[in-house]
């Protein structure tokens, strides 16, 4: 008993941390490709 | 059993994509450390999802859905205690010294513990039906996490504001401090208020953890932990990204504005 | 700062009683709202419980809670109201470039805001009296609330007002920000009316104080940050 909660909360949680990770590294290969290669540079 | 591998496989997803940040593919707001962070994060996800779905056993009053515990508290303690400071010292050294990057990491923040806080809504709405018989109590703090949700979609709303970006910053600094005080008004507001009432049936602080059980609660913390850091530092990126493109913008627009206005001025004398 | 915080509050009155959107636009509509709250809780209903619940009716028990909503709906428009006038023509820029103290601006237009809430909160008020029909139990705890909560009221909205100043999103932005931030307010200044009408007695008073100490922290956040907010709008 039980389940039928666990299972969505699971999904809904993993879901959207996949989707919104994968939105981010789309965004930004796109926002790189628009930039020369010295403007690409981060802090690390 | 084919339920129980159904949220894995849609776990593992997001930091599978995270590891591939490696290959040049995504290269853009990937790097060695953030790999290392992806890589982290899904095994540390898999644990979880093996520990706290799988291994650990049914708590003794609550059942199964204790288990939405082991993401639930983890995803609060993350935007409330960690992305909102983070937030709050961006905004007080931004409008100290006006540094893009800490206005920028205030967002990145902000953006991402909203996201956490989405989830901490969800997962105590999802547990509060089989606990309390409701999707919705008025209890003290599923309400102040619920006004705190609205609070910083505001914030982020100031963010996406059509202005000048620097006016703007300022107004998103002021507001990531004052919001960071609003979260603790609301907080005490709330408790106090319900306390006048009647407290809650069952208090999740009541329940009965074993071992496997506050391991999977560690677990938990630890990956929603690594995942927000992940997530932050490639939010972070992609918005610098966005500011030097802007910037580019504006200096090419700059050059072409005066390259125009260069020839017309310098006819004017000869006209006049 | 004083002085530029009264000729501030005095020019957004002056415009205010000419323009009269306030007394033509805001007070009617505060009143529809406490009009409307009828229909959505039958006059009728009552609810269940010690014999001096039960002799009230339902909206007559919910009306401290109706009566603030109605305020703070009220208070958005004067809000917003307070940025329009402002908007036009870089007014803000020209309120910096002439010297004017920031926070005393920030005084100023709440001080505004807060004497057009006092006209709001009186009439709207006297309507909330007469067709919800609470006693009136404890004035003094009644009036501390009200004075408290217009403070409160003014002072964040103010502030949040000015967040959105500028932009063309602002009518639509300010409630956004204001509202969970006036939550706090509205618990508060519900729980205090709602002693001060059927109690009578000093249960409200805690909440007063919070009421007051939300005043004084907006109050010092205004004039802290309105330097930063009003900069380059």
């Amino acid at each position: 008993m039980g389940w039928e909660f666990v299972i969505p909360g699971y999904l809904i949680v993993f879901g959207s941390l996949g989707t919104y990770a994968v939105a981010l590294l789309r965004r930004g290969r796109k926002l790189a490709a628009q930039l020369p290669e010295e403007k690409r540079r981060f802090l690390d | 059993m084919t339920t129980e591998m159904s949220p894995e496989s849609e776990a593992t997803q997001p930091p599978r994509h995270a590891g591939g940040s490696e290959s040049p593919m995504f290269s853009s707001t990937a790097s060695k450390v953030t790999s290392v962070l992806g890589w982290m994060s899904i095994v540390a996800i898999g644990a979880l999802l093996t520990l706290g779905l799988l291994i650990s056993p049914p708590e003794v009053s609550q059942g199964e859905s204790v288990r939405l515990f082991y993401i639930h508290v983890p995803s609060a303690i993350v935007c409330l205690y960690i992305a909102f400071s983070i937030t709050l010292v961006g905004s007080i050294i931004y409008l100290r010294n006006q540094s893009v990057f800490w206005d920028l990491v205030a967002g990145a923040s902000a953006e991402v513990g909203v996201l956490f806080l989405a989830f901490t809504l969800a997962t105590g709405m999802l547990w509060g039906k089989p606990t309390w018989g409701t999707y919705w109590t008025w209890d003290p703090r599923l309400t102040s996490t619920a006004v705190s949700f609205i609070l910083y979609l505001g914030y982020l709303a100031v963010r996406r504001l059509d202005m000048d970006p620097v006016a703007r910053s300022r107004r998103a600094a002021v507001l990531g401090i004052v919001s960071f005080a609003n979260l603790i008004i609301i907080r005490f507001s709330v408790q106090w208020w319900r306390s006048l009432h009647q407290g809650a049936t069952i208090d999740p602080r009541d329940t009965q953890l074993d071992d496997s059980m506050l391991a999977s609660f560690f677990l938990g913390l630890v990956a929603m932990t690594l995942t927000f850091a992940w997530l932050v530092v490639h939010r972070f990126r992609v918005a610098w990204l966005e500011h030097q493109l802007e910037a580019s913008q504006l200096e090419t627009a700059i050059a072409e504005r005066t390259a125009a206005a260069g020839p017309s001025t310098g006819l004017a004398p000869g006209g006049a | 700062m004083i002085r530029h915080a009264k000729l501030i509050a005095a020019k957004d009155l002056r415009i205010e009683v000419s323009a009269k959107v306030l007394t033509a636009q805001i007070l009617p509509f505060g009143l529809l709202v406490l009009v409307l709250f009828g229909f959505g809780i039958p006059p009728d209903r009552r609810v269940l419980g010690t014999d001096d619940e039960a002799s009230r009716s339902l909206l007559e028990q919910a009306s401290p809670g109706l009566f603030w909503l109605a305020i703070l709906f009220s208070a958005l428009l004067a809000i917003n109201r307070s940025f329009a006038i402002e908007s036009v023509d870089g007014n803000l820029d020209a309120l910096r470039l002439a010297g004017f103290d920031p926070a005393g601006v920030f005084l100023g237009k709440s001080l505004a805001v807060a004497s057009e809430l006092v006209v709001l909160e009186v009439i709207v008020g006297i309507g909330a009296f007469l067709l919800y029909g609470p006693p009136l139990g404890d004035p003094l705890l009644l009036g501390s609330t009200v004075l408290l909560t217009t403070g409160a009221m003014a002072f964040a909205g103010t502030l949040y007002g000015a967040l959105g100043a500028g932009s063309r999103l602002r009518d639509t932005l300010v409630p956004l920000l204001v509202l969970p931030v006036l939550a706090p307010v509205l618990l508060a200044a519900t729980r205090a009316t709602e002693s001060s009408l059927f109690e009578g007695s000093s249960s409200g008073w805690g909440w007063v104080g919070f009421l007051g100490a939300f005043c004084l922290l907006y109050l010092g956040a205004g004039i802290l940050s309105f330097g930063s907010l009003l900069e380059e709008t």
